[in-house]
């Protein structure tokens, strides 16, 4: 027996056994711990099954976002906790819960026992796709995201504007409008603001390179955007820049520019190339990097409002 | 033949510091200790690494990228073990 399955399968092993360990853990803030490392882990067998595009979707967001806004809601729930003295969940609500669980799960795995042989795929069609209308990117995962399932990839931004909409409304109606309250506390340590200082201008570079490079190998606009928002926030985290007013001009207009450019090329391209969504072929590619530019900056704008969460009544910038 | 030799050697002591900071951290008794192990581990043994990757590169492009990369570590690592130590000592006050 080779090396490399041995890997693979200890690999898998480890990351069953930190999930199971993630589910357990009584403490809040170890089970984030865990679920980040599971996400870095989770990174690895997507590399190993030779899709580094998802793998570093995984890593940056699947790990890196989320581990930052479990943590924050965490310290959130903490402080509400010490607030209110809970009542212990009735047997009828664990049974609920349980009988709930079992449900999802069985279904889920009646899923996969039921699948036909050979599964259905829509792989060929998006294939052909891929060599279709934005053919001229040498980076096959971006063409099927923007020109095969290109309303799947718009539709996915609007959902993240829908969840900045959903954290705002939590705040309190005197205080809509005005900025989330800062990330940390008021004085950061040196060390912070260090890290940010030599960090965000070396990982904005980096983000940009990698929504660039993702025409033509792994990358592109989430992967890209994620690291500029993660870079933000650690700004934000070092007090070098406080969270903006969350009616600013500005800050709405980078959130809504990615699926409103996408919408409006996508209209264009009715008169275009004949069909919604599709991009005329000689231009498919400075027209893919244009809209996803502006996708990056959506996604840039709305992790970090995520994180910042609701507004807290005081007047920002 | 002697560029493979530095790459193996580079690399086998780069595992080693690995190997020698994931004991310091699952054995050292307290978390400032533990955080000691863990970031010498991460600075040299990648540092080695990386270094035993360099001659094996393809462009010059890719090697330059190696080192950054360590340099990357290097600074969120030192970052991060200040941040967690003088959480700590706040902490036990």
């Amino acid at each position: 027996m080779s090396l490399l399955p041995v890997l693979d399968i200890s690999l898998a092993l480890l990351i069953v056994a930190i999930a199971a360990w993630t589910i357990a853990a009584r403490d809040l803030f170890a089970a984030v711990v865990g679920y980040v490392a599971y996400g870095l882990l989770l990174a690895f067998v997507w590399i190993r099954l030779y899709a580094p595009d998802v793998a570093l979707t995984e890593a940056a967001i699947g790990s890196g976002v989320t581990g930052v806004l479990l943590i924050t809601a965490g310290k959130r729930l903490g402080a509400l906790k010490s607030a209110a003295p809970d009542a212990p969940p009735g047997l009828a609500l664990k049974l609920a819960a349980l009988v709930l669980a079992a449900l999802v799960a069985g279904a889920l795995g009646a899923a996969i026992l039921m699948l036909s042989d050979p599964p259905a795929s829509l792989a060929p069609e998006a294939a052909a796709a891929a060599d279709g209308p934005g053919a001229g990117l040498g980076n096959a995962i971006t063409a099927v995201l923007m020109s095969y399932r290109s309303f799947d990839t718009m539709l996915e931004k609007v959902v993240l504007i829908l969840a900045v909409i959903g954290v705002w409304s939590v705040g309190s109606d005197a205080a809509w409008g005005s900025a989330p309250a800062p990330l940390r506390r008021p004085r950061p340590y040196a060390a912070m603001v260090f890290l940010a200082q030599m960090l965000a201008p070396i990982g904005v570079l980096i983000g940009i390179h990698i929504f660039w490079t993702g025409a033509n190998a792994p990358g592109g606009a989430f992967q890209g955007g994620a690291l500029l928002a993660a870079m933000w926030m650690v700004v934000m985290m070092a007090r070098l820049a406080e969270p903006p007013r969350i009616d600013a001009q500005w800050l709405r207009l980078a959130l809504v520019a990615g699926p409103a450019v996408f919408l409006v090329v996508g209209l264009a391209g009715e008169v275009t190339a004949g069909s919604f969504f599709a991009y005329p072929a000689s231009f498919a590619k400075p027209i893919i990097l244009f809209i996803e530019a502006f996708m990056v900056l959506s996604i840039a704008a709305a992790l970090p409002m995520l994180v910042a969460g609701p507004p807290s009544g005081r007047s920002g910038q | 033949m002697l560029l493979d030799l530095f790459s193996i050697l580079a690399i086998g002591i780069g595992a080693f510091f690995f190997l020698a900071g994931t004991v310091g951290l699952l054995r050292f008794p307290d978390s400032l200790t533990r955080l000691h192990a863990l970031t010498k581990a991460d600075n040299l043994g990648l540092g080695l690494v990386a270094l035993g990757l360099l001659p094996r590169a393809e462009t010059p492009l890719s090697a330059l990228k190696l080192i950054v990369i360590w340099a990357l570590v290097l600074l969120s690592g030192a970052s991060t073990a200040q941040l967690i130590g003088r959480a700590l000592r706040r902490g036990r006050k």
